[in-house]
């Protein structure tokens, strides 16, 4: 056993770090540092620089773009990336339609639309859930009907990630409700967000944040050739990309730049003249999660090597990966609010205040509010741990 | 033995929680939010009018001289409504007139606040001193016949809406407390709204200037009147806890009656059973403490035990508070992070209450040593 990473690997990821050092914008490495809201123009900026690189797919054939990295390389990118404070990738185009279109595609879909993706021209959303099908998404309602050429398309989509940013947008719709399986009447649809009869609408989040839409099409014609697959095979299509290799559902790059900065801010927490950090019962906390992260970092490593090993994709693994990831992203935002103590409770930074970390305190707690969305949504942490007692265990 | 309340109390309970319902909706409130003030006037004058303001003022200055069991209703009223009005700070601040002023203090004070007249606020929280209360930076020096006050008080809770500001400050003798007009010559406020939709300020002293009437009680000796303001005030949250868990509780078991998913209510997974029941549970263990709190503020004359009493309360609070917000959001789902459903808000308010007047760590020390 040996649980390092090899010489090559190590030297792959200096070159990562060296490169994002030296190319990571400090606007957006401070944006990020602060939890500000990241613009359109923002993440695009970031998404291109990537793409002029070449590294912006890492999961992408070579033909089409991609770096050819193996997993281990792909995780320790992403790691990279997370650790440095590097703005995210909108995963809608990159990771999740572009992997259906590899796969499902015909070339000219590929031709289409992966250029498009690969260099942040085209922003993408996805439209799965709606508001009566969330976790039991096979029961969805949004109908396409096929009339000649065209598919005139009537429901509702809710939930929609950066939906009023997006210029292009991927459906499950049911094509078919007389089938007795539900899953057999579904489609998988490519729809132009500027086709009439589509209107977006904001939901307001918590923490005052818009960044998830709901979807309404009204008779939306949608040409044939926009269907992905064959008709009634959206869920085949779905599940291939629920299976598909997300190395980094844990998120353990993130979660350990959010804990060096638990660290450092709570350092400087005083009280009668002692640091946070120096308070045991405060201290052990913090040190609970790492060990947590060091053991989800490790749980990830071994999963890889065992898909290096088999070549087989990593199935309800995953699950797993997802449930520890979000519980620790949660718990490190839940210290940083008990960190700040009475500081956490001004809603926004105010103008001029008397404080110059008043911004950053102003950013936990609604922070540590946006944050309880990670367990719900991408299957909540109950359906993952359904998925583990079905498909692992045989319950 | 006798967990009940007397009729009084309960008459009272009944009427403020009528009046939360009435004409304290949800959607009463989110306007209340939305406006300028942050705050109604006109609920104000309700408060006044059913005698909350007066509830805890003594009988000699137009008060009814209830305690903390007399409030614990109307606490947990306010609690499940959301209650925006600065009730709680002003509570706070006439508790330190009546502890510790004299007699032409609380005339000039107490009266009015009955009356729902003046509107205060406790200005007792620094930038560094956490939940310490002994931690006080702000000076205040003896000049000529009255005092000069220097230094900065952090996330006052109701002072943008307060007509005086009870303020600790230290003088040579020690921690002291003053009244100060909100809008004296040297007091600067940076307003906002908090996580929970409360109206606050970060205010600064700039040589302030106090005649010698200010200063409440003996300067210097401030501290143990603090003390148990704070702890009348923690009790008081303790209850209001009680009632917002419970409308989270409440929320959430009615939504997972009626949320369908999978053909059958989200309700009939016994995953979620589970958890709804632990949710009661922590609830009713929370309830309990919280009734030992208001008790033992009205009746422990011996400060030390009073303190470890409210500190125990204060950890089973915390800790329930946390586990019912967060459960209620995750159980709602999607729509219980939106700001459109209360829940989202009363999850907001559970996260304060928290860590308001010290988290769980923060009593889990004191009731240590205090033993
Ligand atoms: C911030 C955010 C962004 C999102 N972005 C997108 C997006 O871009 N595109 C998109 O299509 N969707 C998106 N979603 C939707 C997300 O996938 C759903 O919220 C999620 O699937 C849960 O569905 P629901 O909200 O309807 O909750 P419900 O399914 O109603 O669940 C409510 C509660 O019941 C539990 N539950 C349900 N069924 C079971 C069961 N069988 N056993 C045990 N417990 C169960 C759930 O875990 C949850 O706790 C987003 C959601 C959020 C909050």
């Amino acid at each position: 056993m040996d649980l390092n990473y090899s010489t090559e690997e190590l030297a792959f990821r200096d070159e990562v770090r060296g490169w994002l050092n030296a190319n990571l914008p400090a606007d957006l490495r401070d944006k990020m540092s602060e939890h500000a809201h990241l613009s359109k123009d923002d993440l695009l900026r970031w998404h291109r620089i990537l793409a002029k690189k070449g590294w912006v797919a890492p999961a992408w054939p070579e033909e089409w773009g991609g770096p050819g990295w193996n997993v281990v390389q792909r995780f320790l990118f992403e790691e990279e990336c997370g650790y440095a404070g590097a703005p995210p990738l909108v995963p809608f185009g990159l990771a999740m339609c572009a992997p259906v279109l590899l796969r499902f595609g015909t070339e000219a879909q590929k031709k289409k639309f992966l250029p498009g993706i690969y260099h942040g021209e085209v922003f993408w959303c996805q439209g799965y859930s709606e508001p009566g099908s969330g976790s039991d998404l096979a029961s969805l309602k949004t109908r396409a009907v096929r009339e000649g050429d065209h598919y005139v398309v009537n429901g509702q989509k809710i939930w929609t990630t950066l939906a009023h940013y997006a210029d292009w947008i991927f459906c499950l719709v049911r094509t078919d409700s007389t089938s007795a399986v539900r899953q057999e009447g579904i489609s998988f649809l490519l729809i132009d967000m500027k086709t009439p009869g589509i209107t977006v609408r904001p939901l307001i989040l918590m923490d005052g944040s818009h960044e998830v839409n709901e979807v309404f099409f009204e008779n939306v014609k949608v040409p044939a050739e926009n269907l992905v697959f064959e008709e009634g095979k959206g869920w085949t299509v779905a599940k291939y990309l629920l299976g598909f290799e997300r190395l980094n559902t844990g998120r353990v790059g993130v979660s350990k730049r959010e804990l060096v900065k638990l660290k450092s801010f709570a350092a400087k927490q005083m009280r009668n003249g002692r640091s946070l950090m120096d308070d045991v019962r405060f201290r052990d906390k913090v040190s609970r999660v790492e060990v947590e992260l060091m053991a989800l970092e490790l749980t990830n490593l071994r999963f890889l090597d065992e898909m290096r090993r088999t070549g087989q994709p990593p199935g309800a693994d995953v699950s797993m990966l997802k449930i520890k990831g979000t519980e620790i992203q949660q718990a490190l935002t839940e210290l940083m609010v008990q960190a700040v103590g009475p500081m956490a409770q001004p809603f926004k930074a105010m103008q001029g205040a008397f404080d110059a970390e008043a911004a950053f305190t102003a950013s936990l707690m609604p922070r540590y509010c946006s944050t309880r969305k990670t367990t719900i949504y991408a299957g909540s942490n109950e359906i993952q741990r359904n998925i583990i007692s079905k498909m692992t265990l045989g319950l | 033995m006798d967990f009940e309340y007397n009729e009084e109390q309960q008459l009272l309970a009944d009427s403020v929680k009528r009046f939360i319902e009435k004409d304290y909706s949800f959607e009463a409130r989110k306007k209340i939010v939305a406006s300028d003030a942050g705050a109604s006037e006109a609920v104000w004058s309700t408060l006044a009018e059913m005698g909350l303001l007066a509830l805890p003022l003594p009988t000699a200055h137009g008060g009814f001289g209830g305690g903390a069991v007399d409030l614990m209703g109307v606490m947990d009223a306010l609690g499940a409504g959301l209650l925006v009005e600065p009730y709680l700070p002003t509570v706070m601040a006439a508790r330190a007139v009546m502890l510790a002023g004299n007699a032409a203090q609380q005339a000039a004070l107490l009266p009015a606040v009955a009356e729902g007249k003046k509107k205060l606020a406790f200005a007792q929280t620094e930038a560094h001193a956490r939940y310490d209360l002994d931690q006080v930076q702000l000076q205040a020096e003896s000049s000529g016949a009255g005092w000069t006050l220097n230094g900065e008080k952090r996330v006052v809770i109701g002072a943008p809406l307060a007509d005086q500001l009870i303020v600790s400050a230290r003088t040579a003798q020690g921690i002291s407390l003053f009244i100060v007009d909100a809008n004296a010559a040297g007091v600067h406020m940076q307003t906002y709204r908090t996580v929970d939709e409360l109206r606050a300020a970060d205010v600064q002293f700039k040589g302030v200037k106090l005649p010698a009437d200010a200063l409440l009680g003996q300067s210097g000796a401030a501290l143990p009147i603090i003390e148990a303001v704070v702890d009348f005030a923690t009790a008081l949250i303790c209850a209001e806890a009680i009632g917002a868990m419970r409308s989270a509780n409440d929320a959430t078991l009615e939504y997972i009656k009626t949320r369908k998913q999978f053909g059958q209510p989200i309700g009939a997974f016994q995953a979620l059973q589970h958890r709804m029941v632990d949710m009661v549970i922590s609830w009713e263990q929370a309830r309990s403490m919280a009734c030992l709190a208001c008790v033992k503020v009205d009746t422990e004359t011996n400060p030390n035990e009073r303190q470890r009493l409210v500190s125990a309360a204060k950890i089973r609070i915390a800790d329930a508070a946390r586990h019912v917000s967060q459960e209620s959001i995750q159980l709602h789902g999607g729509m219980g992070m939106t700001e459109e459903m209360k829940v989202s808000h009363t999850f907001r308010r559970l996260s304060m209450i928290v860590q308001q007047f010290g988290d769980a760590d923060f009593h889990l020390e004191r009731f240590a040593s205090a033993a």
